[in-house]
C-alpha cells in the first residue's frame, strides 16, 4: 500500500505550493499516473480521500490522467506501447525493450482559490 | 444570456457591482459570482488577471486561478537519495539495497555473507540497516555475527525511504569511522553498507535510497514466475540472487525459465545462484559485492 506514502507526497507538494503561491484552497487537482509508474489508481484515490480532510485539498475534485507505458524496442528500433514491464514488444514479440515513458507519478496542475476575508 | 453558463447577466449582477462597467462586449468576462469569471477586461480591452471580485472584498467569494506544477511526486525522495549517494561516495561506502519477498532468506544470506567477509576481508568495515515493520529480531541476528546493525521499524510502512536511510546511516559507526580519517576517495569499495528493505516485492521498487544497486533476492521455494508477476521490482534490480539452491533437488523450480522471465522484464539483469545455508555460490556473490562501482 505505498499509495498512502505517495498520497502524502502529493499533499506535501500541494501544501508547499500553497505557502509559496499564497492560496488557501484547491478545487481541482490533476495528476498523471503512468501505466508503468507502479501506482494503483484506485488505491491512490482511496488514500487521497483518507488524508486530504483538513488540508487545502479538502473537497477538491481529483482527476487522474493515465498515459500508457512506452518502451524502446531494440529489435524494431522504434517506440512501442506496453501496459506492463512484463509485456513483449507488440510488433516483434521480443523482450529486448526498455521502458521510456509512462513511468512517473506527477502533479500536473491545480485550480486554486485565495478565499481571503478582506 | 451567457452562452457558456446559461446565466442571465441581469439576474445575477447589479450594474457595476464587480467594479467594471456593463458596457463590455459579451465575451465571458462579466464578473458574476462563479469561478470562470476571474479575468477582468478593462475599458481599453486589457486583460487583468487577479483583479477579480474577491480582491474587492465581497464576502464568500474566492479568487480562482490555475497553477501549473508539473512536479514528480517522488522528487523529494529522489533528491534525498542523491544526497545519500553523494554522502556514501564521500565516505567510500558502497551501499546495496536488498529487496525480496518476506522469507526469501535475506537475513540468513546477509549473516552468511558477513561471516564470509569477516574471514576473507577482515579489515573491510561493514554495516547493515535492517528494515522491517516491527521487532529488532533481524538486527539482533546481524549483530550476533559481529557486524554493526541498526534496525529501522517502519510501523505501518511497506518500504524504506531515503530519509530513513539517511537517519540510520548517520547513527552507524561506519559513518563515524569514515569521519575519523579512514581515507576515502580512492577507487574501489572501502566499506560495505547493506540495506535490507522491508520484505515486499512491490513498493520498494519505487523508492531510491541512494544505493549503488538494488539486488533482488528470490528463493527457489517461491516459484520461477515471480519476475513476471512483480516486474517493476525485477526491472529495478541490477542483480537477481537465486537463494536456497540446496533445495533444488526437492522442488520443481525451473532455473533457466526463471532467468528467462527475469531477462524479459530486465534484459541486462545479472544472475547468481547461491545457498546461504551450504555456502554454495557465496564466493561469486562476495566477488560481485566487491567489484568496483561502475
Amino acid at each position: 500500500m505505498h499509495e498512502l506514502s505517495l498520497a502524502g507526497g502529493i499533499v506535501r507538494l500541494v501544501e508547499d505550493a500553497a505557502q509559496r503561491e499564497r492560496f488557501s484552497r484547491v478545487s481541482r487537482l490533476r495528476l498523471e499516473a503512468g501505466a508503468l509508474a507502479g501506482v494503483e489508481v484506485r488505491a491512490l484515490r482511496f488514500a487521497l480521500e483518507a488524508i486530504t480532510p483538513g488540508t487545502c485539498l479538502d473537497g477538491a475534485t481529483i482527476d487522474i490522467d493515465e498515459p500508457p507505458g512506452t518502451a524502446w524496442c531494440l529489435h524494431c528500433a522504434c517506440s512501442v506501447e506496453i501496459a506492463s514491464r512484463a509485456d513483449p514488444c507488440p510488433r516483434c514479440g521480443g523482450f529486448q525493450i526498455q521502458a521510456t515513458g509512462g513511468t512517473e507519478l506527477r502533479v500536473l496542475d491545480l485550480m486554486v482559490h485565495d478565499d481571503q476575508e478582506t | 444570456m451567457c452562452v457558456v453558463c446559461g446565466c442571465g447577466t441581469g439576474a445575477a449582477l447589479a450594474p457595476n457591482e464587480n467594479g467594471h462597467g456593463q458596457g463590455h462586449g459579451h465575451g465571458h468576462e462579466h464578473g458574476h459570482d462563479h469561478d470562470h469569471g476571474h479575468v477582468v477586461v478593462a475599458p481599453g480591452g486589457d486583460l487583468h488577471y487577479g483583479a477579480g471580485a474577491a480582491r474587492v472584498s465581497v464576502p464568500g467569494m474566492s479568487q480562482a486561478r490555475a497553477l501549473r506544477l508539473e512536479a514528480d511526486v517522488l522528487g523529494a525522495n529522489r533528491r534525498l537519495a542523491a544526497d545519500n549517494r553523494a554522502h556514501f561516495a564521500a565516505h567510500g561506502v558502497t551501499a546495496y539495497n536488498l529487496v525480496s519477498s518476506p522469507g526469501s532468506g535475506k537475513t540468513t544470506l546477509l549473516c552468511a555473507t558477513i561471516e564470509h567477509l569477516l574471514a576473507h576481508a577482515p579489515t573491510l568495515p561493514l554495516a547493515v540497516i535492517e528494515g522491517d515493520q516491527q521487532t529488532s529480531n533481524d538486527a539482533n541476528r546481524i549483530r550476533a555475527t559481529g557486524a554493526a546493525a541498526i534496525q529501522v521499524n517502519t510501523g505501518k510502512g511497506c518500504h524504506l525511504d531515503a530519509q530513513m536511510v539517511s537517519d540510520a546511516f548517520s547513527r552507524l559507526h561506519l559513518h563515524a569511522h569514515a569521519h575519523a580519517g579512514a581515507a576515502a576517495g580512492a577507487a574501489g569499495t572501502q566499506a560495505l553498507l547493506f540495506i535490507e528493505n522491508v520484505g515486499n516485492l512491490v513498493c520498494p521498487a519505487m523508492w531510491d535510497l541512494g544505493e549503488a544497486a538494488k539486488v533482488a533476492i528470490l528463493s527457489v521455494t517461491e516459484g520461477e514466475d515471480k519476475p513476471i508477476k512483480y516486474p517493476d521490482l525485477f526491472a529495478a534490480a541490477r542483480l537477481m540472487v537465486l537463494n536456497k539452491i540446496d533445495l533444488l533437488p526437492h522442488l520443481d523450480f525451473d532455473v533457466p525459465k526463471c532467468i528467462e522471465y527475469a531477462r524479459r522484464v530486465n534484459p541486462g539483469i545479472e544472475v547468481l545462484l547461491v545457498s546461504a545455508r551450504t555456502g554454495q555460490g557465496l564466493d561469486a556473490w562476495v566477488d560481485w559485492l566487491l567489484q568496483p562501482a561502475e
